[in-house]
């Protein structure tokens, strides 16, 4: 065995890469719940891509059979349903678990100097996946399929001038159509999964170049054994956080498949019920939303009534995001020692996300726009609030080393 | 000639020149790609015109086509209707249908069409493309006691008159679309072409 690797290594960096990555990864001995979602993430990218590929065999991208595709994997493919049920359900824990591990960047200021380009990185991982989620949902070719593309796609024809030439493009067709469907899978299958891929190397090497944030938002490489030059108060990422990791796969795959053998279409909010109808181009569905992800920023395209102004909301919302790093001008980066100004600020953040993304599945009446306009002016409070504040922000002395 | 100095001029505006010819190159070759993605042209001849026979559409009702793969509507209305059409002009964004890219020449008027009473309008909605949904009832209880009738967006809550006229303070920039369209006999409709007879 030995002999064999040692083979390798005067050939590949095989030695070399497990340590500089796993074995001689030295991460803060301090990680708590939330920093299993990173991991977790990158299993359900893992999860993505196996089902995929085995949706794919079966699977037809073409206009007349392809709703008739799924509904045959669903029936007669042996085992199909359960590989569709693994990939919708993996969409669906794919964003709970994205949030989360986003959640924790900005509780403990992950995204904060050095490792704006993580967080980078990390958001355009974000924008890739949402893209992945959207084409992935047309191509069941359902009634919320079509309708919910043709919303999506409209979207650009918000642009002043080239916007209809824009959507004309995206579409291939004067409406969603064969051609559409057609492209939507090439770039499901093929061209979005190597961008995510490619992100996700990106932002694991930006992360073992600068090394893991923590809790306690203290830099380690700061306080190194001064013969091993080896963090104080880091440990090994292999054995000590793959062993930790298992731990939270166990229980991540345990609530996975409470889903997946249970609740596979989550009460019609991670499979809408319309979406068992055959696209339609003639009829909107009564009620349409978007799938659960999505809801937080649909509900601020839906509180502006104005096309222009509601596109351009919707797309601040999300690209207010990016520069987090740049807004937060607070040293201090861990909520543990930052001001109250700054929790309350979050907790009115995180409450307005899910706020506005119960509203977007409501239908609309005037309460509901109200509220969704009022929330929306939250969301976008706390990058103000945040800003104006974090400047000289009242912080508690932050201690030299992590806690435990 | 020397050979121990490096001409640092030369070798920078080589270094420059190979990049923007690679990059203009590149550009070339993305063009067939990025073409590709435009309708084809089997897409394009596939908006043939369609017949639409209003014999049997009642006052009151409407009926749809489908042309281009969109739903066409024909509605035909009352003389109430019609005439409740100008009540709503204060409430409009473009009461006199000034926006020429929404109707041919010929429905440049009051009602909309080429007859008052028969409305044809493309279905999809200016805002983000959903179908709105016909209401002629007047005054329901969830679009209030001012509505006429006319066409109700269930997507982002768009208004429409019954003449396809968006209100104000709704998402939906422009009015609904007229299409061409001209009557091959009385109770025919040919959508999708204009006529000579319009």
């Amino acid at each position: 065995m030995g002999k064999l690797i040692g083979w390798i290594d005067d050939r590949f960096p095989l030695s070399k890469m497990w340590n500089e990555h796993l074995a001689e990864y030295y991460a803060p001995k301090n990680f708590n719940f939330w920093y299993f979602f990173g991991s977790l993430a990158l299993l359900v990218l893992v999860i993505q891509i196996v089902s995929g590929i085995f949706l794919t065999m079966h699977y037809k991208p073409d206009g007349a059979s392809a709703f008739a595709s799924v509904e045959y994997i669903m029936r007669d493919v042996p085992y199909g349903w359960l590989i569709r049920y693994i990939h919708s359900t993996g969409a669906t824990a794919f964003f709970i678990v994205v949030y989360l591990h986003m959640f924790r960047g900005l509780m403990y200021g992950s995204y904060k100097q050095p490792r704006e380009l993580i967080w980078l990185f990390g958001m355009f991982i974000y924008l890739a996946l949402m893209a992945e989620a959207f084409m992935g949902y047309l191509l069941p070719w359902g009634q919320m399929s079509y309708w919910g593309a043709q919303v999506i796609i409209s979207l650009f024809s918000a642009i002043p001038v080239i916007g209809d030439d824009l959507t004309l493009w995206i579409r291939g067709d004067f409406v969603i159509s064969d051609a559409t469907l057609n492209r939507f899978f090439a770039l499901h299958v093929i061209a979005l999964p190597f961008v995510i891929v490619f992100l996700v190397i990106a932002h694991i090497l930006a992360l073992h170049e600068v090394g893991s944030n923590n809790p306690d938002g203290v830099e380690i490489k700061k306080n190194k054994d001064p013969v091993t030059h080896i963090p104080l108060d880091g440990i090994p990422f292999h054995p000590y956080y793959s062993v930790k990791d298992i731990v939270g796969v166990v229980a991540f795959l345990f609530f996975f498949s409470v889903v997946l053998f249970y609740f596979p279409e989550g009460g019609g909010y991670f499979l809408e019920h319309a979406n068992f109808i055959a696209s339609d181009p003639l009829k909107t569905p009564e009620h349409i939303a978007p799938v659960w992800y999505f809801t937080p920023f649909y509900a601020i395209l839906r509180a502006v009534p104005d096309k222009l102004m509601g596109v351009g909301a919707m797309g601040a919302a999300i690209v207010l995001l990016f520069f987090l790093p740049w807004i937060d001008r607070c040293k201090v980066k861990s909520i543990r020692y930052r001001s109250g100004i700054y929790k309350a600020n979050l907790v009115t953040f995180v409450v307005s996300f899910v706020v506005l993304g119960w509203l977007a599945m409501q239908p609309v009446n005037a309460t509901i726009t109200l509220m969704s306009q009022v929330f929306s002016f939250l969301y976008f409070a706390f990058f103000v609030v945040l800003y104006v504040t974090s400047k000289n922000e009242q912080t508690k002395p932050v201690p030299d080393r992590v806690t435990s | 000639m020397s050979t121990d100095t490096v001409d640092k001029d030369k070798r920078r505006f080589l270094v420059a020149s190979t990049s923007v010819v690679g990059a203009v190159g590149a550009g070339f070759v993305a063009v067939p790609f990025v073409a590709s993605w435009m309708p084809s042209e089997r897409a394009k001849n596939a908006g043939a015109p369609v017949e639409a026979d209003i014999s049997r559409l009642e006052e009151g009702r409407m009926m749809t086509v489908e042309w281009q793969s969109k739903p066409v509507w024909i509605v035909r209305r009352s003389e109430k209707t019609v005439a409740d059409l100008e009540s709503n002009n204060a409430n409009l964004r473009d009461p006199a249908s000034d926006n020429v890219d929404q109707q041919p020449e010929y429905a440049k008027n009051q009602h909309r069409s080429i007859k008052p009473e028969i409305l044809v309008l493309v279905g999809i909605c200016t805002h983000l493309g959903c179908s709105p949904t016909f209401r002629p009832d007047i005054a329901p209880a969830d679009l209030g006691e001012n509505w006429l009738g006319g066409f109700f967006c269930p997507c982002h809550s768009s208004r429409f008159d019954m003449a396809g006229r968006v209100f104000q303070g709704v998402p939906a920039p422009t009015n609904l679309s007229v299409p061409p369209h001209y009557y091959v006999s009385d109770n025919v409709i040919l959508v999708g072409k204009d006529g000579g007879n319009a």
